[in-house]
């Protein structure tokens, strides 16, 4: 296999993690929020902030992660995305900005701030948002180079159906991914009146999600006729994402199994992901970027392979321990450490 | 038109890495801070050292927070403000902005795990060990951005053929010649900048209330700290000067405003240039600066006219050089003269003016890596990548770079205000000696219990 071919599955690979540990976070500080408003607060936030509070720099290192990964194994993309989405990134970036100091300061700092609560809440739907645009751009047709000079037409963006049905379904999956997991986490912690909390919101989400999905589905037939071909082509991928959603469905409607609920959901999303991901292949960006057309020189990518392998011996472990202590151990889930 | 959005995209760049900056220090220093805290504490099972690591712990996740999202930030914009650079220097410079990355990556898992952790293994050697792979991961994210910057520099590892990077030997870049002298600035001068924190935290501490034996052994342990690091800073700039006498003259000449090629040139103390590039009032020290060059009174340093006009750096980088090692000689007079009083009986070390230079001691500490670091990237000017691109052929065209200079400008204003009272906050109203009480007070409750226990 070339290297190329590798960077861009590890790249992809770890933009599907960052998909269910980010979503997990942006999805709880919405509920965290959700739960405030409604004064439902007592029941979740405290199992809410036990997780989130020793993993929320991790979930930050992912996103970080694949951004310097794609620029690192693909240097056209800066030109192009860097170019085109100045004013988008930003945005994101100052989302991020808010969304991370904030939740530290509310929870290390200064106790019961609504504000801070309600921007942190209100920024775990908009950051998810403002990310999907820029796989909406990879689609192709709304970045122009005229002269070397790159430009996001917004206009075209801003009113395409293809843009606003993923920018849903980025929102939806969010919502159903993280009430998920936090109901699987409120039944390891026994607490009863969460996970009937949580149980809720997981089956309310899981309908906009898959009516979302299969919306953006439809409008990319009609947009990028190349992709959705290809994508059809893996229909066996697709056909396993919906057998992993009627499989968590039974499991939470049935109230039991809520471990395997959540990997159903994880299969599920990865079923997905990976079939748009490998039908969107050869474009990083169609039509600028292709994966061989755009590598980086076979020096540094197998430098890059080599580095990630080493990374990874020094991540695994450390995640593994971090499971341990803050997942699996029955005792500090229901918070007697 | 074209100037205009370079010079708007610097700003943003500048604005972004001068407050990242503060936060990346004080990220890169506390840990070891806390890890010798926590250390003393159970080697000599003293309580108050413990304490402060947990305070020191306590006020640092704060900090982090807001380093993590400026660090972000900082790692988008160089794509987002600078396309050009990254799509031609990204072939060369993605294996250290990677493992960067992973750096960063170890220290976030270690840093959640020793937060939650403080009474969850008997040994407390082993929560102690913790703080080994948080101190690494802050010292090699340093270590390897740094290489970055150090191959902006000082490119080496590639050979360029019809505008871009082929023949790319990814570990010759990060191992260029400027990495060594400026690796070792960074560290030693962030570990000073620290240490210079914390004990002008526990200065003041003791000037607004007096002293107490925690902020007697806080002040006294972060002033052999900062002793140590101060000196070893000062070292680390001699070796960067030498560095830069041999590699990037243009740069060292601009800083000393030495202009005419010549042996046994003298070194130049502030002052000011006029009209016809003439140095008045400054202090003049005689063959000093070959001898900060070269470790030669005689030896011969090139003069800034042997550089065309247009790759001259600006001169008022004179300013940035001279202030940033005044202040480095200052914070080692402080630390010295503290350790004189401490060991000459006569003496008080807790002299209020000694005191009080203590606590202005962590502010200039920090306008020094500022001056340091505008120092260093002024000082490439007009390069990007010295030698190779200019930077105004690497910024973006986009005129939406002006307004959102003023979108970051607010955002970081709001950040650091929020983070200052955030932190004041958590400490004001809960002072160590409360903490103390409270510990002493569960202390004996358990010693009583037991008591009972046996009886």
């Amino acid at each position: 296999m070339s290297y190329e071919i590798i960077g861009i599955s590890v790249l992809w690979i770890f933009l599907y993690g960052y998909l269910i540990v980010a979503s997990i976070d942006f999805g709880a500080g919405f509920f965290a929020f959700y739960a405030r408003a409604t004064g439902k607060d007592h029941l979740i936030n405290r199992l809410i902030s036990r997780y989130l509070s020793p993993v929320w720099e991790i979930t930050n290192v992912f996103f970080v992660f694949f951004f310097i990964g794609l620029i690192g194994f693909f240097p056209s993309a800066a030109h192009y995305y860097g170019s085109s989405l100045l004013v988008p990134g930003s945005i994101a970036i100052v989302l991020i900005a808010i969304r991370g100091s904030f939740y530290a300061f509310e929870n290390y700092g200064s106790k019961k701030n609504i504000v801070f609560l309600f921007l942190y809440g209100a920024t775990g739907l908009l950051i998810p948002a403002s990310l999907s645009v820029a796989l909406v751009l990879s689609e192709g047709g709304f970045i122009m180079e005229n002269n070397g000079v790159v430009t996001l037409e917004y206009m075209k963006l801003l009113t395409s159906p293809l843009a606003w049905s993923i920018v849903a379904l980025a929102i939806t999956s969010v919502l159903f991914i993280s009430a998920s997991f936090l109901t699987f986490y409120a039944d390891r912690a026994d607490d009863q009146p969460a996970l009937k909390l949580l149980r809720g919101y997981a089956l309310f989400w899981s309908t906009p999600t898959i009516i979302a999905a299969f919306t953006a589905f439809l409008y990319l037939s009609q947009y990028n006729a190349r992709h959705f071909q290809n994508m059809m082509n893996l229909w066996w991928l697709l056909g396993l994402s919906v057998v992993f959603f009627l499989i968590v469905l039974w499991l939470l409607y049935k109230e039991r199994r809520y471990g395997w609920a959540f990997m159903s959901v994880m299969l599920q999303f990865g079923c997905a992901f990976f079939a748009y991901g490998i039908g969107h292949y050869p474009y990083i960006l169609d039509p600028y970027i292709t994966v061989q057309g755009s590598a980086t020189g076979e020096a540094m990518g197998i430098a890059l392979i080599a580095a990630f392998i080493g990374g990874l011996l020094l991540l695994i472990p450390s995640l593994a321990l971090v499971f341990r202590l803050f997942l699996f151990d029955a005792d500090y889930v229901k918070g007697k450490r | 038109m074209m100037i205009d959005t370079v010079l708007w995209s610097r700003l943003v760049t500048g604005l972004t890495l001068s407050f990242h900056v503060i936060f990346a220090t004080i990220g890169v220093a506390i840990p070891l801070m806390i890890a010798i805290a926590e250390l003393v504490g159970i080697r000599k099972k003293d309580h108050h050292y413990t304490l402060m690591a947990k305070r020191w712990t306590r006020g640092f996740i704060i900090s982090v927070a807001v380093g993590v999202v400026t660090g972000t930030a900082i790692s988008l914009q160089l794509a987002l403000v600078w396309p050009n650079f990254m799509q031609l220097a990204g072939n060369v410079i993605a294996l250290p902005l990677f493992m960067e990355v992973f750096a960063f990556f170890f220290e976030a898992i270690f840093l959640g795990i020793y937060l939650y952790t403080w009474d969850r293994f008997r040994n407390p050697y082993l929560h102690w060990l913790l703080t080994i792979p948080i101190v690494l991961g802050a010292s090699m994210s340093a270590f390897f951005i740094t290489t970055v910057n150090g191959f902006m520099n000082q490119p080496a590892g590639f050979s360029l053929v019809n505008g871009q990077f082929t023949a790319v030997y990814p570990l010759q870049a990060m191992f260029n010649e400027a990495t060594p002298s400026k690796v070792f600035h960074v560290l030693t001068s962030a570990y000073m900048t620290g240490a210079a924190l914390l004990a002008a935290i526990a200065a003041f501490s003791i000037l607004r209330k007096g002293a107490t034996d925690y902020t007697k052994k806080a002040l006294k342990l972060m002033m052999s700290v900062l002793l140590v690091f101060s000196f070893l800073t000062a070292l680390a700039g001699d070796t960067a000067a030498k560095f830069l006498a041999e590699h990037q003259p243009e740069k060292l000449a601009a800083a000393e405003w030495h202009f005419e090629t010549e042996k046994g040139a003298d070194l130049i103390f502030f002052g000011w240039l006029n009209a016809e590039r003439e140095i008045i009032g400054a202090l003049h020290i005689p063959k000093a600066l070959s001898f900060l060059a070269f470790s030669d009174f005689n030896a011969e340093v090139t003069g800034l006219n042997e550089f065309p006009a247009n790759e001259q750096p600006p001169l008022w980088i004179h300013y940035l050089f001279d202030f940033m090692a005044s202040i480095g000689f200052i914070l080692l007079a402080i630390s010295a003269i503290f350790f004189v009083f401490l060991l000459w009986r006569k003496r008080n070390e807790y002299n209020r003016w000694l005191l009080r230079s203590i606590v202005l001691g962590a502010p200039l500490a920090f306008l020094a890596v500022e001056l340091g670091w505008f120092y260093a990237e002024v000082g490439r000017q007009p390069w990007i990548i010295r030698g190779y691109m200019r930077v105004e052929e690497a910024a973006t065209t986009s005129p939406s770079i002006m307004p959102l200079f003023f979108l970051f400008l607010l955002l970081y204003i709001v950040l650091g205000t929020l983070c200052i009272i955030v932190l004041r906050r958590l400490f004001r109203n809960n002072p160590a000696e409360v903490e103390l009480e409270k510990i002493a007070a569960t202390h004996a409750a358990k010693v009583k219990e037991e008591g009972e226990l046996q009886s």
